[in-house]
């Protein structure tokens, strides 16, 4: 695995992860290192949330592309945009000579009985725009910010679902396309994002066995998110720490340090044993990302987190790696 | 002065629990039912996500759509449900229909089991209709709803109004009726464009539609009913919107975001629940040598050594600690003057009930509610 692998040309990278697990922080670390190594990369955030713009300390994004971070000479350069179903599906059917009425589509609702009566035909539009995106070769990676691990399997399947459903039209060759988009290994992953604890770990891996069985796409490494750094000083006692150092605690110092210390450790041992169950659980690689002391999420924080996945990608690479033989 | 939580567990008949994904709803909504049978009270929970965990720590096999007990020592009792958003619709249409007849068309119609599935809004309808008909058709004290996990949660106010709107549609009528005048000329191109819409998603699909509106002729009026008596419960004085947060900066962004469009429907937070606080190690007086940049200072100096360490871990404690307190100054404002609950990260996983129950001290003191309303 080399980053040229994770991100070969013309790639769409799908990111899903449970809520709260970092998924948006995640894309834009994968966006800026893949930058980095030279792809001009686009986001498409499909949650319509508003943090991945004040990350870049930017206004709230809309559907027009907007840049993230400047080409330069270390960057190929990062933008991003929301992608929304609705868009989608107006999009798609101006295409077909529905434009003159679409605001009325919107005004009778007649867009809501349309996508109830073709269940999952938002999902496909929205991934038959990705793969329009794709296709216009301006971007050489896309990074889809898709949407909350549970829905993402259903986001996902519509493809499938509907190229059974509907045998014949425009709809069954949308959801034909996207489909073999999804199932081409060669230019579409998905990244699973998750953090080191029970409940995001157990939806990881639901998620990953669906998504490989249902929906048949290829999982990438799987990336683990807030990794607390590991403090090897923090096993032995705090008072002859402090003396074998030359240094003096004041009263009550070593009682917080030990408090703090005490803290931290019994969070790492319920990150260590998911570690251990989703390594065991999940025949994938791993790229660990390191826990950000900060509430948050900044340029400095995102530079921080791709440096780190540029280190954990090159450890992919090399052969004693034991994440690294999968 | 502003009710504690501990009061709006004691006195709320509906509590509503909000927020964005990942910010241990499910769990605040199941601790606070537990809360309240500890008062006394007949609670039920109802949660949304399929939460295997959330039962497994409540010690039952599964959540169903029908209440289960949990048995425990408390006074008083709580159930738990999850919510089937097609059998809870099924429940509605049976309900409403004039006959088993039209039942059964209803049922059975493609488009009709489409709705359950795949019209966005549905699932906030339905669990605002079962959180209704257990708050005036059983027996429950309290009723505390966990809500779907999308931006849009709030789409649980404005969902059964947008459902009746959506199920009131005449299409078709615009298909069917002769028209005359201006009529004429806006359901001519209404056909038109039902007819090219035909074209690109398959005349099959719009004819089910089509029989569906027409097998649902005489319901609408029973659904618009209901959705007003559920507006009615939810806008309440009896009904509590409990907000749930982290205090990271983007879900603290979401939580205000929370407020104001609740606001905007003239409904205040009654609660803030701040869950994954991290715990404060030391002082905030600069002067003070575990200051988080005394703490860090301290690190840097003695880097590299087992003392060092302990440094680094209460700076990063600190900085983090000073940085969550920094996010939530602004939401706790603009809330006044609903209390701020606190809870911080736990050292160990919540995944029994001892663990929730722990939890739940923490948010709900039922001995002393002055104190809880204080912290």
């Amino acid at each position: 695995m080399s980053t040229g692998q994770l991100f070969p040309d013309s790639q769409v990278l799908i990111v899903a992860g449970k809520g709260g697990v970092g998924k948006t922080a995640v894309s834009a670390a994968l966006a800026i290192t893949a930058s980095r190594a030279g792809l001009r990369t686009l986001i498409v955030e499909l949650d319509g949330k508003v943090s991945l713009a004040s990350m870049f300390d930017e206004e709230v994004l809309d559907h027009d592309e907007q840049t993230l971070v400047e080409p330069s000479r270390k960057h190929a350069g990062v933008s991003a945009r929301t992608l929304t179903p609705d868009d989608a599906l107006l999009d798609y059917l101006a295409g077909r000579g529905l434009k003159r009425i679409s605001n009325r589509l919107i005004s009778t609702g007649l867009l809501d009985i349309i996508a109830t009566a073709v269940p999952g035909i938002r999902d496909i539009l929205v991934l038959g725009k990705v793969k329009q995106l794709v296709r216009s070769g301006e971007q050489d990676l896309l990074i889809v910010d898709a949407p909350a691990a549970g829905h993402a399997i259903s986001f996902l399947r519509s493809a499938s679902g509907l190229a059974d459903a509907v045998k014949v039209g425009p709809i069954h060759t949308q959801a034909t396309e996207v489909l073999e988009l999804l199932s081409d290994q060669e230019i579409c992953q998905v990244t699973l994002v998750t953090i080191p604890e029970e409940t995001p770990v157990n939806e990881l891996i639901q998620t990953a066995y669906s998504l490989e069985e249902e929906v048949g796409v290829s999982l990438g490494p799987v990336v683990i998110n807030g990794i607390h750094p590991d403090l090897a000083g923090l096993c032995s006692d705090v008072h002859s720490a402090a003396s074998e150092a030359g240094t003096r605690l004041l009263d009550g110092e070593g009682e917080l340090l030990s408090a703090a210390a005490e803290f931290r450790l019994s969070r790492q041992a319920i990150q260590d044993e998911q570690l251990d169950r989703l390594a065991n659980s999940l025949p994938l690689p791993q790229l660990r990302m390191p826990y950000q002391f900060t509430s948050e999420m900044g340029r400095p924080e995102l530079e921080r987190l791709a440096n780190s996945l540029e280190l954990g990608i090159k450890k992919l690479e090399s052969p004693d790696s034991p994440m690294g033989d999968n | 002065m502003p009710e504690s939580l501990t009061e709006i567990v004691r006195n709320s008949e509906v509590i509503v629990c909000c927020g964005s994904g990942g910010v241990g709803k499910t769990t605040t909504a199941a601790i606070l039912a537990l809360e309240a049978a500890r008062m006394g009270r007949r609670s039920v929970v109802v949660t949304i996500d399929p939460a295997k965990r959330l039962a497994d720590a409540l010690g039952i096999d599964e959540l169903s759509n029908e209440p289960t007990e949990i048995s425990g020592e408390w006074p008083g009792s709580v159930h738990a449900l999850m919510l089937d958003t097609k059998a809870t619709f099924d429940g509605l249409v049976r309900r409403y229909s004039a006959d088993e007849d039209q039942a059964e068309v209803i049922l059975d119609n493609n488009f009709y089991r489409n709705i359950s599935s795949s019209l966005s809004g549905t699932q906030e309808y339905m669990a605002s209709e079962k959180l209704y008909e257990l708050a005036e058709e059983s027996d429950f004290d309290l009723v505390v709803v966990d809500t779907p996990p999308t931006r849009n949660a709030l789409d649980f106010l404005e969902a059964p109004q947008r459902l009746a709107n959506f199920l009131d549609h005449r299409l078709y009528r615009i298909l069917m009726t002769p028209t005359r005048g201006i009529a004429k000329a806006v359901n001519v191109a209404a056909q038109a464009a039902v007819r090219s819409i035909s074209k690109v998603v398959g005349a099959d699909v719009i004819g089910d539609a089509i029989a569906f509106f027409q097998a649902f002729e005489g319901m609408e009026e029973g659904f618009k009913d209901r959705a007003a008596h559920v507006n009615q419960l939810l806008s309440a004085d009896q009904t509590a919107f409990v907000l749930v947060a982290t205090p990271k900066a983007d879900t603290v962004a979401e939580a205000g975001y929370f407020a104001d469009r609740l606001s905007d429907n003239d409904i205040s937070v009654r609660a803030l629940i701040v869950n994954r606080m991290q715990p404060v190690f030391g002082t905030d007086d600069s002067g003070h040598p575990l200051s988080p940049a005394g703490a860090r200072a301290r690190a840097t100096t003695l880097g590299g050594t087992a003392i060092g360490d302990y440094f680094t871990c209460l700076a990063d404690a600190r900085q983090l600690a000073l940085g969550e307190a920094g996010h939530l100054e602004g939401l706790t404002e603009q809330i006044h003057p609903a209390p701020v609950v606190p809870v911080e990260v736990q050292p160990f996983e919540v995944n029994d009930l001892e663990a929730l129950t722990l939890l739940g001290s923490l948010m709900v003191q039922p001995d002393d509610p002055a104190v809880a309303s204080d912290r």
